[in-house]
Parts: structure tokens; sequence; C-alpha cells
């Protein structure tokens, strides 16, 4: 089996852009990551990509090139960059293709998320009595976490703090503004213990990638980055997830530990030999929670490591370096291929004023949602 | 309608000599509980899970507090109110609207029972139920 590589990168930055719509977003991202890759549409052999509410991706095609490749439409919820990531690194390894593209992209509403709990399988009532509501998911969440772990409730507004300040030093972010843990603390509860800025809200964006066989990589790129695995995990019985009427009395690990697990052995790689992780912060809890489920380090360990600096951009291990969901707006079907476009940025060096010294090796990118589910990669230069 | 109640859904309840209870799911072959009602067991797989009214007692498990407005399909009357996860003792975790919403007045642990609450009036005005846990009373 051949390995895989990433060898065009493209985005169009997050937030909010009136009058473009998701699918204009998506062409952008896609003819940025063919122009980082010195490639024509035409060149590709296959497309997989989705977005939840701006579109089919495989429409694209009218705009980028009517070529008769083989567009498949990636419709998984959060993990649909995830998703058809995967696939695409499945077709690159089997030889089924060479050479090809990935593209999420989204544009949602302003305000949260209202979903249709028939959707879900779950009866109105859910909707109707104030259940259907994913921001009091994350906040039991970690209240719960918090209970058990002991850890001080004020590392909330220190997470979505350098969220803030690493989305300062990022031009494509949405949210681009400094905030100190002392506003994001007094902010209005939104879910307690969780206030207004500790959460991301849904917003807009687009990211493609263009992967070929890591054999052919040097003649696309100088900087090929090699996607080592991609791995994708729905719940368990017993793990406790976003839109659950009930959770069984006895307890199992989430998606994220069995997909942070699968991804890491599939590449061969321990967490302790990261250099630098993007993982899902729909909340600054959901960072605190995913550094541990992931294994990058310990449970109750993270209030020593933030306090530390361990995750700042200089710190051991750099978290959520382009300032994350809370900094950049979470457009669902964009989102986790945006992880691994800052991941493969901070491998090539070419960060900029949000590069992680030292050189980084080793990325990683962990995406949860909906309904209870998980996708992470590895990636190393 | 529930007893003399109007509901949000009637098949979420059971009426038991207790009182009204919540109307789960038990599976006969592995002992897995569910709630609401369903057919297929979510542990063991199989299609054998029996009619079962919940416990009406519990202790909270976690617990939030609802700070803003939510967007349709929600259609209650409170901008705000406590939610939480009650763990019913040798059968689930359940979901449910809390009667307190002050953070200061909310603990993990806390011994909590079922209770049914208006929270919307109908098209002519009548209370429409939902379920939510309580403090639980001293008997
Ligand atoms: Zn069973």
């Amino acid at each position: 089996m051949t390995d895989v590589a990433i060898v065009g990168i493209g985005m169009h930055r997050f937030g909010r852009t009136d009058g473009v719509s998701g699918r204009a977003q998506a062409v952008h991202a896609a003819r940025e990551a063919l122009r980082d890759a010195g490639l024509r549409f035409s060149d590709l052999r296959f497309g997989f990509g989705g977005s939840h509410s701006a579109g089919d991706a495989d429409t694209l095609v009218s705009e980028l090139g009517l070529t008769g490749l083989p567009f498949i439409n990636v419709a998984n919820g959060c993990a649909t960059g995830g998703s058809a990531l995967i696939a695409a690194d499945a077709a690159i390894r089997s030889g089924q293709h060479d050479l090809g593209i990935v593209i999420g992209f989204d544009k949602h509403p302003r305000g949260a998320f209202n979903t249709d709990p028939a959707e879900h399988g779950i009866g109105a009532w859910y909707g109707e009595t104030g259940l259907m509501v994913t921001t009091q998911f994350f906040g039991m969440k970690i209240q719960r976490y918090l209970h058990d772990t002991g850890i001080d409730p004020a590392v909330l507004a220190t997470i979505a703090e350098k969220a803030f300040r690493n989305g300062a030093r990022n031009p494509m972010a949405w949210r681009r503004k400094e905030i100190s843990a002392a506003e994001i603390a007094a902010a209005p509860m939104i879910s307690h213990p969780l206030t207004q800025y500790m959460y991301c809200s849904p917003g807009e964006g687009a990211v493609a990638l263009v992967l070929c066989r890591a054999d052919r990589a040097r003649e696309y790129t100088g900087r090929p980055v090699l996607l080592r695995s991609a791995a994708f995990r729905s719940r368990r019985y017993g793990s406790f997830e976003v839109f659950a009427p009930w959770l069984a009395a006895e307890r199992a690990d989430s998606p994220t530990v069995e997909a942070s697990r699968a991804a890491f052995e599939a590449a061969g790689i321990d967490p302790s030999e990261v250099d630098v992780a993007q993982v899902q912060d729909t909340e600054s809890g959901a960072e605190l929670m995913h550094l541990a489920e992931t294994g990058l380090c310990a449970h109750g360990e993270q209030e020593k490591l933030i306090a530390d600096g361990d995750t700042e951009l200089d710190g051991r291990l750099p978290v959520n370096t382009d300032g994350g969901c809370i900094a950049n707006g979470e457009p669902i079907g964009a989102s986790g291929l945006r992880q691994v476009y800052e991941n493969v940025l901070q491998l090539r060096g070419a960060a900029g004023a949000h590069q992680v010294p030292g050189e980084p090796r080793v990325g990683f990118t962990h995406v949860y949602g909906a309904p209870g589910i998980s996708a992470c990669t590895v990636l190393t230069r | 309608m529930i007893g003399n109640l109007r509901t949000v859904d009637d098949s979420l309840f059971i009426e038991t000599a207790e009182g009204v209870a919540l109307r789960g799911s038990r599976c006969a072959d592995c002992g897995a509980y569910t709630f609401p009602y369903q057919g297929g067991c979510p542990r063991c797989t199989g299609d054998s899970m029996i009619e079962v009214p919940l416990s009406r007692t519990g202790t909270l498990w976690s617990w939030t507090v609802q700070g803003f407005r939510p967007k349709p399909p929600y259609t209650g009357t409170a901008d705000s109110y406590g939610v939480g996860y009650v763990e019913l003792p040798g059968e689930l975790i359940v979901e449910a609207r809390l009667t307190e919403a002050d953070p200061e007045r909310l603990r993990i642990g806390m011994p909590v029972e079922l209770v049914l609450v208006p929270f919307r009036t109908d098209e002519s005005g009548v209370d429409v139920h939902t379920f939510a846990f309580g403090e639980a009373r001293h008997d």
C-alpha cells in the first residue's frame, strides 16, 4: 500500500462573508488548493466533499470544471470533512486513484443551531420542552468533569483567552480581538458554568485539500505533509453524548477515546510525540476534556499543563494554534478540514504570526460532534 | 391526558400505584434500561424490550442552567430553566428539566424526585405538562 500526502491546501476565510455563498467560498478554497499544488482541476481523478447547510459539494464541478471525475458527496454532520478525508485516504492508499481533492464548506444562519429532534430519531417533546440544545450538553459534561477531577472552573476562561489570543495572530480567523480571561468569565452565562465567550458560534468558511500518493508528492510541492492516519468512530453503549434523553448507568469511553487511539495506532505514533494539536473546542470545557480523552495528557493533568503555558504557541504541546473553533467559528462541513489545514501550515513552517517554534514534525487533529462521533488524523512531515 | 393533566406526549408516562412515572423499557435478555420506551436493546442489540415504569426518585448526576431562550422547536414559557441528568438507581441516567434554576441551590449528588410541571399553555389556555425533577421532600 502506498502512503498518502497532502500537497495542496486552500481556505476561504472563516467568519461572516455577506453576499458570498457557501458554494462560492468552496470554489475559492478549491482553486487556492489547486494553485498551491500547481495543478488544474482537470488533473484531478476524484473528489469527496460536503456541507451541512450550504448545498451539495458535487455541484461545485459546474464552476470548477466538467471533467467527468467521480465526485462523491459526504454528509456526516460534524465529521463531514473528516469523513471526506478518510474516503480520499482510502482511495489513494488502495491504489484506486493517485490524485484528488476533498472540500468542506458551510454557511450557517446566525445564532445557535436549531435541530429537529426527528432527524435524530427523538420525539418532538424533546425539542418542545427545551432539551434539544447542544450548549446544554457541553455545560453538563464539563460540570460533571469538574466535579470528578476537582479542576478549578477558572481554567475555562483561561482556555478561551488563549483561543482569542491565537485567533488575533491568524489572518484567516473570524475573531481577531484578544479578550481577557476576566471579561470572558464575566460574560453572560449561556449554560452554567460556560459563558458566551467560551462557546464557538456557527459560522461560514471553506477548506480544500489536494491529496496524492506519497511517492509522487514532490512533483507538486517541495513541502509535502504525510497523512499518516485518519480514523472515525461512533458512540458505544455507556458513553455520554449530545442529544441524549438518557444515558446508561454504566460508563464507557467516548468516541473521541476510540478514534484517537485508532489514529495513533494506525500511524505508529504515540500521543507523547505530538508537536502540535488541534482538538475540538466547541467550548473551552471541550478542549479541557478532549486533551485527556485523546491521550495527549492524563485526566486531571490539564490544569497544570495550562497553568504552565504548555498549550500556548511556544509551549511543549501547542493546542488550537489557529484559535480553534472558539476564534474561527464552526462551519460544520469545513471545521475538521480547517484543523488539518492548520497542521499542514504548522508542519510546513508557514503559519506566520501563529507559527509554533522548533520545526514541529507531528500534528494531530480531533473532531467531536453530534450524535456522538469523532474523527482524528495524524500528520507528519 | 395523564391523570387529569395534559402532557407534551402521553407516551412518555405510565400511571402506577405510587403516582405517575416515566415509561421506559428494560431488556428481557440483558437487563439494560432505556428512556423513552424503544423496541431494540442498544446494549445487546436484541429486540426483547419490556415496558417498565422508571424509578420516581434518584440523585442529580449533572446539571446546568439554560441561560437564554432556545430557538424553535422550543415552545415553553420560561426563557431560563434548570436542566439535569438524574441517576435512577440500578436503571439509567435520565435527562430532564429541573424545578430549580439557581446554581447556588443545585449540586451533584442531591436527592431529587419526579414531578409533572406545566411548561406552556395550549391554544385554549390549558396548561401543558412535562416531567421534571425537584429536590426530594422528606416524608
Ligand atoms: Zn439487551
